[in-house]
């Protein structure tokens, strides 16, 4: 629903929020949507921000179920014995304080010792918490980190004095970072930032405060709300991956094809110039973040080429995957450019400046967020930042690779178009796999991975890191993952098997592959390890599970091809399949070496 | 303005909080008179009120007026002409 993406209309959503939220319902019903029981533990009144949160997760098709405490009982319920929320069984904590709920601060006279003190003992406080909450619950923390205080006794030096409440936020905020550097499945929340960014005054506004014990304004909490929900979609798999670029008026100023790569305004010399330029930079420092980047516009391709070898751009022809540059329409483009790169039309983010062309792709390709873009290029980046399509909850070393990674695949297609036969092509690849048990330097990336995978995801199972750890411990789990490499390049951890051992039967839960690597014959390397793996723990049949969604179309066959035998099939099209070990496995890859 | 103007457009803001086209409020009328007004509705009605007439009420006032008069006589006395 477009009326929740940046920039929203703050008070038509709180005003609006029943409404919205029927039609956000009446829009998913009987489609996918991800169930999801969140629970909130506020220092301060919470109820608005949960109606309101509960808005931005239903329109990232996330269907959330809450938990809320009592007026001010987050310490209560996260510390005590709690059957209700035991039974909840949350997969998400949101721990919502603010400054109100500070309340021992250094008074003047205080010895450093003595703030020290009152730092640790503050912080002690929710390092606890968390701890008891991670032993309990096993499921994601989000932490809010303290907003400024509203007055400062000192004035500015209240910021760099021991005894200043500016300082002491400070202080203890950076505690808040240390223990979420060091702790898998625990998120900041960044209010301090958040109200910076809407203007402190108004957010510390008291009189929200007196009246409702509201910790901010009410007129931020969609933004908080819509903050918080960035988070939560991100861990469970809702990012963006691409941008689908324009290039004409979004990353220069002028019509290449009518004005000459020589006459566009980009460059350092004129203020119209440095703005695209400043544009440019924002959109490739995605790059380390594994977001792809791609170009659709209406121009001759060696037009787009040469705009793009500018030599005031920051952008070269090598910063992009796939250049589309042509006179066809820029949703079929778009839509071509996700079947070239095996990603969903949905993990596309359409650039343009151009109102009509964004009006096109909005009818013809609903599921792409295509962000409504200001006049000004001056703010462009601004648009893209605040609507939080990459919001980073883990960053794995593949993410920082990916770019490479796609480059690598494009020369894997031209290899592949000088065979004549297939089989051939993938010898000549020499790949190398390695398929092990989970190992803990690549708990965060397997956590993403099953969280972020669509198509190649036969149960779409999804795991935090706290579980994903957790399984990795249990004897009655085999746990596999598997990395590949070949001449061209490391693909990394690119599939993950999980499944549970009942008597001598194993389970299949979840087995995921990254499209990536598809028609490599990984899915059978897998598929030998784990029946090698299953032979040796005395399991004699292994058990498998297919759930169609609207995604995962192309591995409804998966068993079958694999060797099993269907056993079961419901009205729905879940199927179950069987393959019996005692009879003997055999070694269905010849083309990857494992483990070598 | 005069005071009927203003419940004229009282009216309708009361109308859109409580999503119900039929409430008609008066000077006695209170929170007990709609079945939706409770404290955290009460949150809507403040901030729609102030938007729509352009005025602000003190926390005091807020949270301790009596009756829908009473908010009409704030207003009347702070609305910009």
């Amino acid at each position: 629903m477009q009326e929740l993406e940046y920039p929203f209309d703050s008070e038509y959503l709180y005003q609006n929020k029943k409404k919205i939220r029927k039609q956000l319902l009446a829009e998913l019903d009987g489609k996918n949507c991800l169930h999801k029981k969140i629970a909130i533990l506020g220092g301060s009144t919470t109820r608005d921000i949960k109606l309101m949160l509960e808005l931005f997760l239903l329109h990232y098709g996330i269907c959330p179920e809450f938990y809320e405490s009592e007026f001010n009982q987050y310490y209560q319920d996260a510390m005590f014995p709690n059957p209700k929320l035991e039974e909840f069984a949350p997969d998400v904590i949101f721990i919502h304080t603010t400054f109100r709920n500070l309340t021992d601060f250094p008074a003047l006279g205080d010895s450093l010792e003595t703030v020290e003190q009152l730092l640790q003992k503050e912080y002690q406080k929710y390092e606890k918490m968390w701890n008891r909450l991670a032993d309990v619950y096993h499921c994601v923390i989000i932490q809010n980190n303290f907003e400024y205080p509203y007055y400062r006794m000192m004035g500015n030096k209240d910021a760099s004095d021991e005894h200043g409440k500016v300082n002491f936020v400070t202080r203890l905020n950076l505690m808040f970072y240390e223990y979420a550097q060091k702790t898998a499945g625990f998120y900041i929340h960044d209010i301090n930032y958040l109200s910076a960014q809407y203007g402190l005054e108004q957010w510390a506004d008291p009189f929200y405060w007196h009246s409702y014990k509201y910790a901010l304004c009410v007129p931020a909490i969609p933004d908080f709300a819509f903050s918080v929900a960035k988070i939560i979609k991100s861990l469970y798999g809702k990012n963006k991956k691409a941008f689908v670029l324009d290039l004409d008026n979004t990353l220069w100023g002028g019509v290449v094809g009518d004005d000459g790569a020589d006459n566009l305004v980009l460059g350092h010399e004129t203020s119209a110039g440095q703005v695209y330029c400043a544009f440019q930079e924002y959109l490739k420092e995605y790059k380390d973040f594994g977001v792809l980047l791609n170009i659709d516009s209406k121009n001759d391709y060696e037009n787009a080429i040469a705009g793009l070898h500018h030599p005031a751009g920051v952008l070269q022809p090598e910063d992009f995957i796939n250049i589309k540059a042509n006179w066809e329409p820029k949703d079929r483009n778009l839509l071509q450019i996700a079947r070239e790169l095996n990603l969903m039309p949905e993990s596309m983010v359409f650039v343009d400046d151009n109102p009509a062309e964004r009006e096109i792709v909005r009818k013809q390709v609903p599921q792409a967020a295509v962000p409504e873009m200001p006049i000004e290029p001056a703010y462009y980046a601004r648009t893209i930042d605040r609507s939080g399509f990459f919001e980073v909850t883990s960053l794995s070393e593949d993410d920082r690779k990916r770019t490479d990674m796609y480059r690598e695949n494009a020369r894997r297609a031209s290899e592949e178009a000088a065979f004549e036969n297939y089989g051939d092509y993938l010898k000549a690849l020499h790949m190398k796999a390695e398929i092990k048990p989970f190992a803990p330097v690549y708990m965060a990336r397997i956590a993403q991975l099953t969280n972020k995978s669509n198509q190649f995801n036969l149960t779409t199972r999804r795991y935090s890191q706290p579980e994903i750890e957790k399984l990795a411990a249990d004897r009655d789990y085999i746990t596999l993952y598997g990395k590949l490499e070949d001449k061209f390049g490391d693909n990394g951890v690119i599939s993950v098997v999980i499944g549970h051992k009942l008597e001598e039967v194993l389970h299949i839960d979840l087995w995921i592959m990254s499209c990536r690597v598809l028609k490599r014959d990984m899915e059978y390397a897998m598929m030998d390890t784990l029946a090698e793996e299953a032979q040796k723990a005395g399991i004699r049949e292994i058990r498998g599970y297919y759930y169609p969604t609207a995604k995962n179309g192309m591995v409804k066959e998966f068993y079958s091809l694999q060797g099993f035998d269907k056993i079961e099939e419901d009205s729905q099209g879940n199927t179950q399949w069987r393959l019996i070990l005692t009879d003997g496995y055999e070694a269905k890859n010849h083309v990857i070496a494992v483990n070598g | 303005m005069t005071r009927e103007e203003v419940y004229e457009s009282l009216n309708e803001v009361f109308q859109n909080v409580f999503d119900d086209d039929t409430i008609q409020v008066h000077d006695e009328t209170t929170a007990n008179d709609i079945e939706d007004w409770d404290s955290f509705e009460h949150i809507n009605l403040v901030i729609a009120v102030e938007k729509k007439f352009q005025v602000k009420f003190t926390v005091g006032e807020a949270n301790e007026m009596k009756n829908v008069g009473e908010m009409v006589d704030i207003i009347l006395e702070r609305m910009p002409q």
